[in-house]
């Protein structure tokens, strides 16, 4: 407890909770299909991108 | 000694730079076809801004990624792109922006050209930072759910201003593809001209788009104080004689260095350091300050005491220098 009082201790390792997050958030991603959606944007010639569409 | 550092330091990052940005964009079938690649690497998102038209890139751009989720209709919390954010951004914080950006290094070469007096800013810098914030939320975020294109979701920042996209993606397609060239209009000529003026703005300025208007930047830079990689601050070895500011391409001060949303860990302060007493290294930068000095960095955040103190420990030692022959 001593440890998590100490807010450079907090502050030093507070990078994985945010490690953690990601990967939580990625996994959510996976579960609601967001990755199919990504893939299929990536894929195809995004008109708008290069200013056509 | 020093020399050798800052010089081994920048051709470090140099490398980095063009290895990252030919690795990631080595679909070379792309540019001879004028065609993109369309294989499962594109699931995943690479950390820095590298639009997924460009004909060599492997992966997925992360804000192309967060418009294409938003687009969708209704709306979702863009979970995987949030977690690429997440993953890179507590990993590396703007490490991306300095080291692992494409666009980054190209404005960093257009900046080592030799024509006209470089500077750090653009005038009234201290407003326009906030740029980035406002391209995030009003062309990202609130343009890709519904305000542009009347009712019809639309990839607004990549639509209206993205340059990556126009250099890395429209340039090289439409060199090599000609019905997508026959298609060119008013949009196209708007897109090139945001472009072009930003790389004629690279020359004379510290990386523009970068310092701006880059939405990924504003993401990161919220990580910067939790990231991995870090750049620490020795306080005990610190002369304050600013030559970390002076070499800072965004103008950090010593405290702010590492810490703030403008620091892209380009490491040049750490090269120009006569005392070396910063350094790359992982964890939190405040893990080197003591108890004592980050209590005062903490009452006072422009750091002003510390400095001061730094400045009469100086002048202590000064004295000390001439006080010791007499004696």
């Amino acid at each position: 407890m001593r440890f998590w009082n100490n807010r450079a201790n907090k502050m030093r390792l507070s990078w994985i909770f945010g490690v953690l997050a990601g990967i939580l958030f990625l996994g959510i991603g996976i579960l609601q299909g967001q990755f199919a959606v990504m893939w299929r944007k990536a894929v195809m010639i995004c008109m708008e991108c290069i200013g056509i569409g | 000694m020093k020399k050798s550092l800052k010089k081994s330091l920048e051709k470090l990052r140099l490398t980095v730079q063009l290895l990252f940005t030919v690795l990631t964009n080595g679909y070379l079938y792309g540019f001879a076809s004028g065609k993109i690649y369309q294989g499962s690497l594109k699931y995943a998102c690479v950390p820095g801004l590298n639009c997924y038209s460009c004909p060599g890139a492997l992966a997925s751009c992360p804000i192309g990624a967060l418009q294409a989720l938003l687009n969708q209709r209704g709306f979702h919390v863009p979970f995987a792109a949030l977690g690429f954010f997440f993953l890179f951004g507590s990993i590396f914080g703007r490490f991306v922006c300095g080291w692992l950006c494409p666009f980054g290094l190209v404005q960093d070469l257009l900046h080592r050209l030799p024509f006209f007096q470089k500077k750090k800013h653009l005038p009234l810098h201290r407003f326009l930072k906030y740029g980035k914030y406002v391209v995030l939320i009003f062309l990202v975020c609130i343009g890709s759910l519904f305000l542009f294109g009347g009712f019809t979701k639309v990839p607004a920042f990549c639509k209206y201003l993205c340059p990556s996209g126009t250099l890395f993606g429209a340039l090289p397609l439409l060199g090599a593809n000609e019905a997508l060239r026959a298609q060119l209009g008013g949009l196209f000529f708007w897109k090139l001209g945001v472009l072009i003026a930003l790389l004629l703005l690279s020359v004379k300025f510290y990386r523009p788009f970068c310092q701006y208007l880059c939405p990924l930047g504003a993401i990161y830079g919220w990580f910067n104080r939790i990231s991995l990689v870090q750049i620490h601050w020795e306080q005990e070895r610190c002369t304050a004689c600013n030559a970390c500011e002076r070499a800072c391409p965004v103008s950090l001060s010593v405290h702010e260095i590492s810490h703030s949303p403008e620091c892209i860990r380009c490491g040049k302060c750490v090269g120009a350091c006569p005392q070396e007493c910063l350094r790359f290294g992982k964890g939190n930068a405040s893990s080197n300050v003591k108890n004592g000095s980050a209590n005062s960095l903490k009452n006072d955040p422009s750091g002003a005491s510390s400095s001061a103190s730094l400045n009469s420990f100086q002048q202590k030692t000064e004295t000390e220098h001439v006080q010791k022959p007499s004696s």
